[in-house]
């Protein structure tokens, strides 16, 4: 084409090789921007701007490269003033066709990352929530449970219809109750009471349990089954790493605007050093915790004298609770 | 035909009792509430046939187990358990799942009736404990006692002939298992073979030396030095992640 135009070859080769490389930068330099700025459908106007814009840069930066080389006017500048069109046509040609390649490829590989992405939250999802129910129904103690129930419709069954009564109410509280719901110490206290009256019957011989609390500590809210787990967690702990009889101790007191609440347990020096840190079971609560109050403090645990003691302090912030007041 | 429970539970023990005693062969030797006293019972009686819960106080049904010279045939009881489930699976043991009714015990002890076999018991010993959850300490006789180590407490494994040396801060320890059970066992808890004879408790490593070629020297926090091979370091490497 410039030969046509009536050249010489040194300028012509030139002229196409500084072009050429020219063009590839600006391809290079689209299709980089395409990468980490992809338009939206309602912008798809930015890629004729971005075109043409480059398109234009590419052309003043070939003449002045040109004009650098070769430092010489007149029928240079001549040729170049008469292939201009054709040059910003073929350039820009390139140039949007390039960006429009890197636009489909580039949405394709999000699209392609976010469909990934989503497929593995929801795999997450699924399984903490199947962790969540299997958790809830706590299938050990239901199928003990049942299997106590069991032996009792032979030896004494006016206590195994008290049994089914009471694991009964407790499956139906746990079906009930939902995380979010906030409920006075009394409710709570009653609920756990049906499940340490169902361990008692397992563990009849081996388990004591203490409630301590005041009358008006029972009028202080906790969040719904915040006590249940920790309990669950201290009697699970006594009976399997001691052998005797397993007291548990559970105290409830009022601190200035907190309901603090400690539960003890038993549990062997010697042995149980694999549980770290505050306890297997109770990072989940610790987590909560923190959810709801944005505290890392509030659940502490220490060892004194062959006792495991876990103490939670509850900030009483709930509309529920400044209502009765 | 002698036999003996042993579950927590005594209600659990009860139902077993009762669904016993349409079987007037069996003589009922003995009632245990934990490992402790399922052992004692054992030796004592020398039973044919056990009923034996597996979450039970200090040591569990299969830890128990481990700790018999000869176990003897073993009906377990479980109400939920995965891997003891699993373990039993692939194994010729019975097992009943409470609760179970008195048509699904009588099967079981048809089952064991038929096939008499206490080296199943070794095997479901085998499948069950390979399963990490188990293992979170080791049990091991020492004298007439029996003493619990948490895995942490580890400060390396030797091998020792038919039995598995475990060096402890409060001592010595054997127990009759092979190197390659440690392995796989232990793999969950940051323990590494670093050699043919040792398996070391990586939390403990203070320092790694050049030995000689392709052999390097461990040094442990407790001042224990320890060979490692070729193949052991570049396990290592990969656990430690350098």
């Amino acid at each position: 084409m410039l030969r046509q135009l009536d050249i010489d070859q040194t300028h012509a080769i030139t002229d196409s090789v500084v072009s050429n490389i020219l063009l590839a930068v600006s391809c290079f330099f689209i299709s980089n921007n395409m990468k980490y700025y992809l338009p939206r459908r309602e912008k798809y106007w930015y890629i004729l701007v971005i075109s043409l814009t480059v398109s234009f840069l590419w052309m003043l930066a070939q003449q002045a490269v040109m004009w650098i080389i070769f430092n010489e006017g007149d029928n240079y500048a001549e040729v170049i003033h008469a292939s201009w069109s054709i040059r910003f046509g073929a350039g820009f040609l390139l140039i949007s066709s390039m960006s429009m390649f890197s636009l489909l490829w580039y949405s394709q590989q999000e699209q392609k990352e976010i469909e990934s992405r989503k497929t593995e939250a929801e795999q997450l999802s699924k399984e903490a929530e199947l962790f969540k129910l299997r958790q809830q129904l706590q299938p050990h103690f239901l199928f003990n449970s049942l299997n106590s129930i069991s032996a009792l419709t032979g030896s004494n069954p006016e206590k195994a219809r008290h049994m089914i009564q009471q694991l009964s109410d407790f499956l139906r509280g746990t079906l009930r109750r939902n995380e979010q719901q906030w409920n006075t110490l009394e409710e709570e206290l009653k609920y756990l009471q049906l499940y340490l009256d169902i361990e008692k019957v397992r563990f009849g011989h081996r388990l004591q349990t203490e409630i301590i609390f005041t009358d008006e500590n029972l009028r202080f809210k906790l969040p719904a089954l915040l006590l249940q787990p920790v309990v669950e967690n201290a009697i699970k702990f006594g009976l399997y790493d001691t052998i005797g009889q397993v007291i548990i101790k559970i105290i409830a007191a009022t601190e200035n605007d907190y309901l603090k609440i400690i539960v003890q347990n038993p549990f062997d020096v010697e042995t149980s050093q694999p549980f770290q840190g505050t306890g297997f079971g109770l990072s989940s609560i610790q987590r909560r915790l923190f959810l709801l109050f944005a505290r890392n403090d509030l659940l502490q645990t220490k060892k004194e004298n062959g006792h495991f003691i876990t103490t939670i302090l509850i900030p009483q912030i709930s509309d529920g609770n400044k209502s009765k007041k | 035909m002698k036999v003996i429970l042993i579950d927590d539970e005594p209600l659990a023990r009860g139902i077993v009792k009762e669904y016993l005693q349409s079987y007037s062969d069996v003589d009922l030797l003995a009632e245990c509430s934990d490992g402790f006293e399922g052992i004692k019972a054992i030796q004592q009686f020398e039973p044919d046939l056990i009923f034996l819960d597996i979450q039970m106080p200090k040591i569990n049904g299969f830890e128990m187990l481990e700790l018999i010279e000869n176990p003897p045939a073993v009906i377990f009881t479980t109400a939920f358990d995965e891997f003891a489930i699993k373990a039993f699976e692939s194994n010729a043991i019975d097992y009943l799942l409470k609760p179970f009714s008195k048509e699904r015990f009588d099967k079981a002890i048809q089952k064991y009736l038929q096939h008499a076999n206490p080296t199943s018991t070794q095997q479901v010993l085998e499948t069950a404990a390979s399963s990490p959850l188990q293992q979170n300490r080791i049990v091991v006789k020492d004298g007439n006692k029996i003493k619990i180590i948490p895995v942490n407490k580890i400060h390396y494994l030797e091998a020792a002939d038919d039995y598995v040396k475990i060096i402890t801060a409060d001592g010595i320890f054997l127990k009759k298992r092979t190197m390659s059970f440690f392995e796989n066992s232990l793999g969950a808890y940051h323990f590494v073979r670093v050699h043919r004879s040792y398996i070391v408790n990586t939390q403990l490593i203070t320092r790694i030396d050049v030995y000689e070629k392709d052999s390097h020297l461990l040094l442990l926090s407790t001042g224990e030095k320890l060979p490692v091979s070729k193949t052991g370091y570049s396990k290592l490497k990969e656990v430690l992640g350098i």
